[in-house]
């Protein structure tokens, strides 16, 4: 039965895991990665919802994201609006852009839903590379800083709270969103749709809806990266950029929020260390994806299950 | 017209090696069911081995066999691995063939380097005079030697044993392993097969775009996409594919914009997943059922 | 209530269900017999929206709902289970059962997101009318397992009840009892009877014929997509044409 608040264990942990470890940061890089991380994760949460829960593939949301993180960005630098205004046009934008795509896309399955979403991705890339007039081309373009209500984000500490805050409110919203008739209804799409026809629910919208909130996500999350970071050049919407998205979730463990929490700060992270190893970085990043879906092809999240289980099967005995 | 003409001839030239990397994907899917990710580099693998061969000082010949036989055993790997998987689902094979690929990519950057590189061509920088335009030897040889591959892949599907166990082995699994078919060795010849045609593709253009590790990329979905614009699994759809998308391109690249260029295979890809979603000439295993 | 007129099915050249015409009277059960191929599942799926039909019309209640989708279909009144089971496996009993009130529930994002009071009453309200349902056939201890753990002739239950939640007026059961050993069979069998029978008018598709000669009110045969015979269970046993293609096909043994 549900709870009023659903305050769990899961998500005071997180908070508190979040709240520690800027303590442990010894320079601003580590801030950075630990927001590119975050954001990373935010987009996945919002991807994991399309993948894991409505059972679509998406290999072009870093496209969507790029997209929505450069219509933010030219209205903030190039028309003078506000930061947050810009962001919340950029979500209109996208996700009227999304609602409108969803309709034939969603329509495909399995392999050709992929193959639509990447070639839509790649469209978007090459668009923001050749139209150098707004976006500044293949070199990107630099971006005015965060001000919000007078209050300029110029402190990575600053930056953090405010991501990290994102964060958690959209975990424990998601959560909420699962538990609820419409998190039921998504996850009965994703096991039988003939059965989700059958009680009455029309498929095919709550499936655009789900793209259209994963897109709106990548949107807002785009955008913050770019604004963090004080530039945005078309790499952000690059299918590399989707693929490794795509992979998060996947390595995290598809249809689990925290899976996607987990895949995206893994694989932000891990290119970091690996920089020491220089040209041997791509390599090993391929040969720990191949191996994870090789071996732990329900993600990483999945290790965590069976430990929970031998624990609740000791008490038990 | 003379510009028209030129550039139907590049787009065909271009159309060709679309096509090998299609008729690849083909083989794979019709008989895995799997959408191949690292096709795009097989083809690096077979240009860049062949150019690296060439630096050791090998012989033309034994650096164009060598490539392919090193190209047909990484498809031998790719399928090793995907048979080791233990979750069979279209999402996590085509998560591993991506990984695979950026695998490979990686290798080549550690093997080789990531600069560019290109080859004499072999055939000699000879062309000819056609109406005013000049089509190289190169060319020419892409396209024989393509249409060749075309034929004997034909030939070999219909007319030998193989090829038939193969075609019945991918049309009904039960009925084939009854008959004392060998799945996984076919499966693991379609893959090798796959590679091989990949790395000639790779080899070919080489001399005229030049090549380096992150080739494969592009050209693995433009592949992909010639295979689809043709009908998934239809292989002669995938030389249709191929030819209809490298012209295309080129008349994009010439007419409208180069910048575009890299974008038509993927407005040609929506528009015939939109409307036509069996291809041109339609999905061969839709029609079956 | 509903009107089935002039039906008409084409599969290539093949007439799955060829200019078929019945009516099904309100608070009856409705059963549709014939050889394995007679088209019965194909006029299901017609009925329910599942197939486009070639031509003919379905009126209800003598609205039109003629190639209206399966799920607008359930707004109007009519649900429907199926030959192989749809049940959602990684949901548990009750939860399938509430997926049965969806289309009462509130499923505003926004408020989902916030557990608002209205998503918090519609979690209760339903989760009790589910739990009653379930006590009605007696699967209450099983209410928060997931169902992809349960036996085949549970589900089977399950899938009615579910059906029997979206609080239709017509449902179309297509053959509820199919794989199931006599003794779940007979527990379907009341289960339809004495529940579902109370509430609602029922469309019946099956092989099992004691099962259809003790709880049908009207039975219509089908062969070759044609209507063969249609009156009560007494008419329709002491019918020579139906004898005869059941004889002929054999279909008419064993159950």
């Amino acid at each position: 039965m549900l709870k009023k608040y659903n305050i769990n264990n899961q998500i005071i942990l997180l908070t508190g895991i979040l709240i520690i470890i800027p303590f442990f940061f010894q320079n601003d890089f580590y801030f950075e990665i630990a927001i590119l991380s975050i954001l990373n994760a935010l987009i996945c949460i919002g991807l994991n919802l399309l993948m894991g829960y409505a059972g679509q593939v998406s290999l072009g949301h870093g496209a969507f994201a790029g997209l929505g993180a450069y219509i933010a960005v030219v209205l903030s630098s190039n028309y003078g609006l506000t930061p947050l205004l810009s962001i919340f046009i950029a979500v209109v934008i996208m996700g009227i852009f999304a609602f409108i795509v969803s309709k034939p896309i969603l329509k495909l399955k399995g392999h050709y839903l992929a193959m639509a979403t990447l070639g839509i991705g790649i469209i978007i890339n090459i668009v923001l590379e050749v139209e150098d007039e707004f976006t500044g081309g293949v070199d990107g373009m630099s971006v005015d800083s965060f001000v919000v209500f007078g209050y300029e984000f110029s402190e990575s500490i600053s930056w953090y709270i405010l991501c990290a805050s994102l964060l958690v409110f959209t975990i424990w919203a998601f959560d909420n969103l699962i538990k609820s008739p419409f998190g039921r209804l998504l996850r009965s799409i994703h096991d039988s749709e003939k059965a989700a026809k059958s009680v009455g629910i029309d498929v095919s919208y709550f499936k655009s809806i789900v793209f259209v909130i994963s897109v709106v996500i990548a949107t807002v999350a785009g955008s913050l990266y770019a604004f963090f970071s004080g530039f945005i050049s078309p790499q952000e919407a690059s299918f590399t950029h989707s693929i490794e998205l795509v992979v998060m979730v996947v390595l995290g463990g598809l249809g689990r929020v925290y899976g996607a929490v987990f895949g995206a700060v893994i694989l932000t992270v891990l290119p970091q260390l690996l920089n020491s190893f220089e040209d041997y970085e791509t390599l090993i990043f391929g040969s720990i994806i191949i191996l994870v879906m090789i071996f732990m092809p329900k993600g990483i999240v999945s290790l965590f299950d069976k430990v929970v289980k031998k624990e609740s099967n000791h008490a038990s005995n | 017209m003379i510009e028209l003409f030129a550039y139907l001839l590049s787009g065909v030239t271009v159309g060709f090696i679309y096509t090998l990397v299609g008729l690849g994907f083909t083989v794979i899917y019709n008989s895995s069911g799997i959408i191949n990710f690292s096709q795009g580099e097989f083809v690096m693998a077979g240009g860049m081995s062949t150019v690296f061969l060439l630096y050791a000082g090998l012989p033309l010949g034994v650096a164009f066999v060598l490539a392919i036989l090193i190209t047909s055993m990484i498809g031998i790997v790719l399928y090793k691995l995907i048979s080791l998987s233990r979750d069979s689902s279209p999402i996590s094979l085509i998560i591993l063939t991506l990984g695979f690929a950026i695998f490979l990519r990686g290798l080549a950057q550690v093997i080789f380097d990531k600069q560019l590189h290109t080859m004499p061509s072999f055939v000699g920088d000879g062309a000819f005079e056609i109406f005013d335009t000049t089509l190289t030897y190169q060319a020419l040889l892409i396209m024989v030697v393509a249409s060749a591959i075309v034929v004997l892949l034909y030939l070999f599907f219909k007319k030998t044993k193989t090829g038939q166990a193969m075609v019945a082995a991918s049309n009904n699994v039960d009925a084939a392993k009854l008959m004392g078919i060998n799945i996984k060795k076919i499966l693991m010849l379609n893959f090798a097969i796959s590679a091989v045609i990949a790395s000639i593709g790779g080899i070919l253009l080489t001399p005229i775009t030049s090549t380096n590790y992150e080739v494969g990329i592009m050209l693995g979905l433009k592949g992909f996409c010639a295979a689809i614009i043709g009908g998934l699994g239809n292989p002669f759809g995938a030389v249709a594919g191929g030819l209809i998308l490298g012209v295309l391109e080129s008349l994009v690249a010439g007419y409208v914009s180069s910048e575009y260029k890299d974008a038509v295979a993927f407005v040609v890809l929506l528009a015939i997943l939109f409307f036509m979603p069996g291809g041109i000439f339609g999905n061969l295993k839709s029609q079956r059922v | 209530m509903l009107q089935i007129s002039n039906l008409t099915k084409k599969f290539g050249g093949v007439k799955a269900v060829d200019d078929l015409s019945f009516s099904v009277k309100k608070g009856t059960i409705h059963s549709i017999i014939g050889p394995n191929g007679a088209g019965k599942t194909t006029l299901v799926n017609m009925i329910t929206g599942v197939y486009k039909v070639d031509s003919g019309t379905v009126f209800l209640d003598g609205g039109d709902i003629t190639n209206l989708a399966t799920n607008k279909l359930v707004h109007r009144g009519v649900c429907r289970t199926f030959q192989h089971l749809e049940i959602c496996g990684n949901l548990t009993v009750i939860e399938n059962v509430m997926l049965g009130f969806d289309k009462y529930m509130d499923k505003n994002i926004i408020r989902s997101c916030f557990r608002a009071k209205s998503i918090l009453e519609d979690e209760k309200r339903y989760f009790d009318r589910g739990m009653h349902l379930l006590e009605l056939i007696g699967l209450e201890n099983f209410a928060h397992n997931e169902a992809k753990n349960l036996s085949y002739g549970i589900l089977k239950k399950l899938e009615i009840i579910r059906a029997l939640a979206t609080t239709p007026e017509l449902i179309l059961l297509d053959e509820p009892v199919a794989g199931l050993n006599p003794k779940e069979t007979h527990e379907v069998s009341e289960l339809i009877k004495t529940v579902v029978a109370d509430e609602v008018t029922i469309i019946l598709v099956e092989h099992d014929m004691k099962m259809i000669m003790k709880i049908s009110d009207y039975i219509t045969v089908m062969n070759f997509g044609k209507k063969l015979a249609q009156g009560t269970p007494t008419q329709i046993v002491n019918n020579e044409e139906v004898i005869k293609a059941y004889l002929g096909s054999g279909a008419l043994h064993g159950k």
